[in-house]
């Protein structure tokens, strides 16, 4: 996590909820967003993570809950009153501004004199690397300016919170990349604490400290990205961060069992779930040759039949059918040395699955 | 892209529309020869030619209060119904209440309803309000008529108009008056001069409420040329129809102008 800056705040959200006729668009969601961090809400179209973020800005009214800025409960205040700067999908930039009127529009509202007023635009124009644009036209500007120019007239007032509507799902994807490290790059400096809402996994994964994945209204995890990733708290989440497949696996007094086959877990206590199912990463399974790496206490080796090898560049996505019968997905590296395991459809082969990457997620979230 | 239709095979349609853009013109451009005619009554083609019936109009207090009257009347109209109208039309747009379509239909009734009945209507409800031959009254009056054609504008010019902007400005700081006022105003400002101009010009126009509610020293000019003409029929009616003719063209002739020039630039 960076380093908060002084005027940063924190942000506690409890128990809201919102709901439209009869239904949950946020179902009693709570959680906390320290001082200067950056935090993702990331789900499907329609859980809610948009409608969260209406209420912390101000336009949605929750039907329940609180949402405070540090100590200062703020659901009853007007958006304009909230002091929370936010970029919009579309960046709602006003065409009939110049670039820097439009960076200007929040300082003259809270009466910043007219050469304080130039000197941050400046300033801003400088830190989102657009400097000596302010006398431009909108509709001067390509794309990824405008993004710019959108983030920097919602930062220029230097508000609390820096609230983002899928700021880059207007842009192409390489501009989306290179914008993701960009503001995080921005956030490191200013150390403003920050909520951002995307669908796009990958993009939630490069800029956040912590990811807030939301289901259906509900707040299914929220933890930073690497945990998210590896220890997942139900399918869903597995399913929705990176690719996995997953096997049914049963409960025995030796241990959880796939087929007739004891597993080797990484955490003994993930047996505790009521519908195990073993996530296996498409990237963690490695393919042999069967019979060529032996079954022991460190790894686990399925055999099965590869069903198909479907080239995409860097690497190779190969469908291998279990023996007991679930299909899984396997990717191979696409390096000259991996070449000699690579099977062709209707191979037999082995999966071997180490141990620490052998996790039990709940098929139910 | 070239079409494979030769002009002298479009030929029809040219003559068509041609004939279509006589019929609408000529009529109304008739009167203006005829008010510079040197005879006593309406003819067309005019005999000679003079300026005696403008000098009547101007010279005529009859002529002169019902003018100061019309001008009043379209002023406070443009003022009144342009407000109301574009406040209905952002609430419309904006709000997502039940109601909508339903106040939507009744401001907008006033196109559909026959003028005639209309007139008789206001006129019982005028005679016990006291508002028969007031300018307040004829105001109000205009108002329901022009209100439709400043609704039907600025629902268009608000639909062209992205609103997450005036989202944008509340969440820098505006409260909702003044993201309105600095934010979308100015970006539906040809709507809202188109519709001010169309509110004056239904109002300048009118004649049928108009003969039913005003009278007296407050008688639009439109009463006042029925009035004429059913006594006696001289040119003076053509010189105040080409004024009229004058101030209902002129205004949007030059806001076309200065919005074509905006847009070139």
């Amino acid at each position: 996590m960076t380093s908060a800056a002084p005027t940063a705040l924190p942000v506690y959200i409890s128990a809201l909820s919102k709901y439209y006729g009869a239904f949950r668009a946020v179902d009693d969601v709570s959680f906390e967003i320290a001082a200067g961090e950056f935090l993702t809400l990331l789900g499907p179209s329609g859980s809610g993570k948009t409608t969260l973020l209406m209420m912390l800005a101000g336009f949605a009214r929750p039907n329940a809950g609180s949402v405070r800025l540090g100590d200062r409960e703020v659901i009853h205040l007007p958006p304009h009153k909230r002091d929370i700067g936010m970029v919009f999908q579309n960046y709602a930039l006003f065409p009939h501004m110049s670039v820097g009127e439009n960076i200007a529009y929040p300082l003259k509202l809270r009466s910043v004199g007219r050469a304080e007023r130039e000197e941050r635009v400046r300033r801003v124009l400088d830190l989102v690397q657009l400097s000596g644009y302010a006398e431009r036209r909108i509709t001067e500007l390509s794309g990824g300016q405008r993004q710019r120019i959108a983030l920097a007239r919602a930062i220029v007032f230097e508000p609390r919170i820096l609230l983002m509507d899928e700021p880059l799902s207007a842009l192409d994807k390489q501009l989306r990349e290179t914008m993701q490290i960009e503001i995080r790059r921005l956030h490191d400096r200013l150390g403003m604490t920050t909520i951002s809402v995307t669908h796009d996994q990958r993009e939630a994964l490069t800029m956040s400290d912590r990811v807030a994945v939301f289901s259906r209204g509900r707040l299914a995890q929220v933890a930073t990205p690497s945990d998210l990733y590896e220890k997942p708290a139900n399918r869903f989440i597995a399913d929705f961060i990176g690719e996995s497949s997953f096997i049914p696996v049963r409960r025995t007094p030796e241990g959880l069992v796939y087929g007739d086959q004891l597993l080797r877990l990484a955490d003994a206590g993930d047996g505790a779930q009521a519908d195990p199912l073993l996530m296996l990463r498409p990237e963690r399974l490695s393919i042999v040759r069967p019979g060529q790496v032996a079954c022991d206490e460190k790894r686990n080796v399925f055999s099965g039949l590869a069903q198909s090898v479907v080239f995409q560049g860097e690497s190779l996505l190969i469908e291998v059918r279990l023996d007991p019968g679930d299909v899984v997905l396997v990717r191979q590296s696409n390096r000259a040395g991996e070449a000699a395991n690579r099977p062709g459809a209707g191979e037999r082969v082995d999966l071997v699955l180490d141990r620490p990457d052998a996790r039990i997620v709940s098929a139910e979230g | 892209m070239e079409s494979h239709v030769t002009h002298k095979q479009r030929l029809w349609l040219y003559i068509l529309t041609a004939l279509i853009l006589l019929f609408l013109v000529v009529p109304t451009l008739i009167v203006v020869p005829m008010s510079f005619s040197s005879a006593n009554s309406l003819a067309f083609p005019p005999p000679g030619w003079s300026l005696r019936w403008y000098q009547n109009f101007f010279e005529q207090d009859k002529w002169l209060t019902a003018a100061l009257v019309s001008l009043r009347t379209a002023f406070g109209t443009m003022i009144v119904a342009t407000t109301v109208g574009t406040a209905a039309a952002y609430s419309l747009h904006v709000g997502k209440f039940a109601l909508r379509g339903t106040i939507y239909a009744t401001l907008a009734a006033p196109l559909a309803i026959p003028a005639i009945l209309l007139a008789i209507g206001l006129f019982f409800v005028y005679a016990s309000a006291g508002l028969l031959n007031t300018t307040a009254g004829l105001i109000i009056a205009h108002t329901l008529v022009a209100i439709p054609f400043v609704l039907i504008t600025m629902t268009a010019g608000f639909k062209s108009y992205d609103m997450s902007q005036e989202m944008v400005a509340r969440s820098l700081g505006a409260n909702r008056l003044t993201a309105f006022l600095t934010v979308t105003l100015p970006q539906v400002k040809f709507s809202l001069i188109s519709a001010a101009l169309l509110a004056f010009i239904v109002s300048f126009d009118e004649v049928v409420v108009s003969v039913f509610v005003s009278g007296g020293d407050v008688s639009t000019l439109t009463k006042v040329m029925f009035q004429t003409l059913r006594d006696d029929i001289d040119p003076t009616i053509a010189a105040v129809s080409t004024l009229m003719l004058v101030i209902a063209t002129v205004p949007p002739l030059v806001l076309q102008l200065a919005a074509n020039r905006k847009r070139e630039s």
